[in-house]
């Protein structure tokens, strides 16, 4: 892992997909606390943008039908809406909605902090605006998991904005070295990453990934700066329940 | 500067999409806007003003044009998806387009090399007569001699850097090594370049 110090000397490498999967993570952890590097990656994203002027080199015809039929098939997502209304209870909007505790491991979870995750490109207010949406989403549908010690982890997933949001209330710790980590279960793919949960007060955050075609989201503990695939059991699983 | 031209390309395209020559075309934000509200023929726009583009860097990329094809297949159903989300504040159409092309390109390659190791034809010695017989001047536009301009004002280390970073989709760790760069220097090497790049061409300010 790279220090405190160093870590905005990675916006370049950033910038053209440079770095692990590791150190990625890690990365966006800082770009979702620092501005500066926000438009540092935004600024060196266009420059290296026009590199491919000189790469640029005619496809093959039969792609544009190809590209143009595969759209048809898709739904575009909503735009991000800024709202101002206060924070929506998710857990008023669940109806139906299941999960599963891997009870053994959630004796990890004992102390007084919680999580948060934020996608890159995107400042707090659009964050919080984007997981309001999906939070008073008409099709919202909750899920919540009591841990002992009175934390809980309540995910909300809309189809129809194709996005998810996990709100905490006092989470603990992540043990040393560790992280909490987000996965949705994608149908065919498994477990996919849907980002890593720095330590933080009590908030609400968005999911990345298509949480239209997850099945179910779920948390497990990784070795600090998350991993690609879930290396040990869940502490939690949430069974979206409503999918084909 | 070889190590930022691209390899040989087909012929060209006689009636090539207006607009495909210029890197500002200027109503791609507004395309972005319509597809976003599932406006087919607005995304057919897109793909004409930007496939040269999104095709060139995924084939530079992964090299192999089949996977070249299905990368471009993945990133334009991407920005078809996306597109409402495009943020004008945040940047321009074109350094959206290509964040998530390159994204899709590097992803690929990283995936193949997990199982088996890529068949890594680049070496610095071919680059010399890439740069000799590739016919890329038909193509040359104007932001594409502005941007070569540019890339003179970088250091050897420094183009040779991004140019493994950003076409060759190696980590900064990786360009470390096969550049014989200490560990940690690559990365500095690829920020100070793009940082000179940038201001270079007088972009993202």
């Amino acid at each position: 892992m790279t220090t405190p110090n160093d870590v905005h000397a990675l916006s370049g490498a950033y910038a053209v997909d440079a770095l692990d999967d590791i150190e990625r993570a890690g990365f966006e952890r800082h770009l979702a606390e620092c501005a500066d590097c926000r438009a540092e990656v935004a600024s060196l994203r266009e420059a290296a943008g026009l590199l491919a002027e000189d790469a640029a080199t005619d496809p093959p015809p039969a792609l544009r039908a190809r590209v143009l039929a595969d759209i048809t098939k898709v739904r575009p997502l909503p735009p991000e809406v800024v709202t101002v209304h206060p924070a929506a209870s998710p857990s008023r909007r669940g109806r139906g909605a299941r999960f599963l505790a891997a009870a053994a491991a959630v004796v990890v979870l004992g102390g007084g902090a919680t999580v948060a995750w934020q996608q890159p490109w995107q400042d707090g207010t659009t964050q919080q605006s984007a997981a309001q949406s999906v939070l008073s989403a008409d099709d919202a549908r909750s899920t919540s998991l009591d841990f002992p010690g009175g934390a809980k982890a309540t995910v909300t997933h809309s189809d129809s904005l194709g996005e998810a949001v996990i709100v905490t209330e006092k989470m603990p710790p992540p043990p040393d070295g560790k992280v909490y980590q987000l996965w949705l279960d994608q149908p065919g793919k498994g477990m996919v990453s849907a980002g890593t949960m720095p330590a933080k007060p009590d908030q609400t955050v968005l999911l990345t990934g298509d949480a239209a075609s997850a099945t179910g989201a779920g948390i497990t503990v990784e070795p600090e700066g998350g991993s690609t695939a879930p290396t040990s059991e869940p502490i939690a699983l949430f069974d979206f329940g409503d999918q084909a | 500067m070889e190590h930022l031209r691209p390899v040989s390309s087909g012929d060209p395209s006689p009636d090539g999409p207006p607009g495909a020559d210029t890197g500002l075309t200027p109503d791609l934000a507004d395309l972005l806007r319509r597809s976003g509200r599932a406006d087919e023929a607005a995304f057919a726009e897109l793909y004409d003003a930007t496939s040269r583009r999104v095709y060139g860097m995924a084939l530079r990329v992964v090299r192999d044009p089949a996977q070249a094809e299905e990368v471009t297949q993945e990133a334009f159903l991407e920005i078809w998806r996306t597109a409402g989300r495009f943020d004008a504040g945040k940047g321009s159409p074109y350094s959206w387009i290509l964040t998530i092309t390159h994204r899709k390109a590097v992803d690929r390659v990283r995936s193949a090399e997990a199982s088996t190791r890529r068949d890594t034809t680049y070496h610095q010695s071919d680059q010399p007569s890439d740069h000799d017989t590739t016919a890329e001047a038909v193509h040359a536009s104007l932001e594409a001699h502005r941007v070569r301009g540019a890339l003179k004002t970088l250091t050897e280390v420094q183009q040779e850097a991004i140019s493994l970073a950003y076409f060759g989709g190696y980590t900064h760790t990786e360009v470390a090594t096969m550049l014989d760069l200490p560990v940690g220097t690559a990365k500095t090497r690829i920020r100070d370049g793009l940082i000179r790049l940038r201001d270079a061409l007088g972009v993202g300010a």
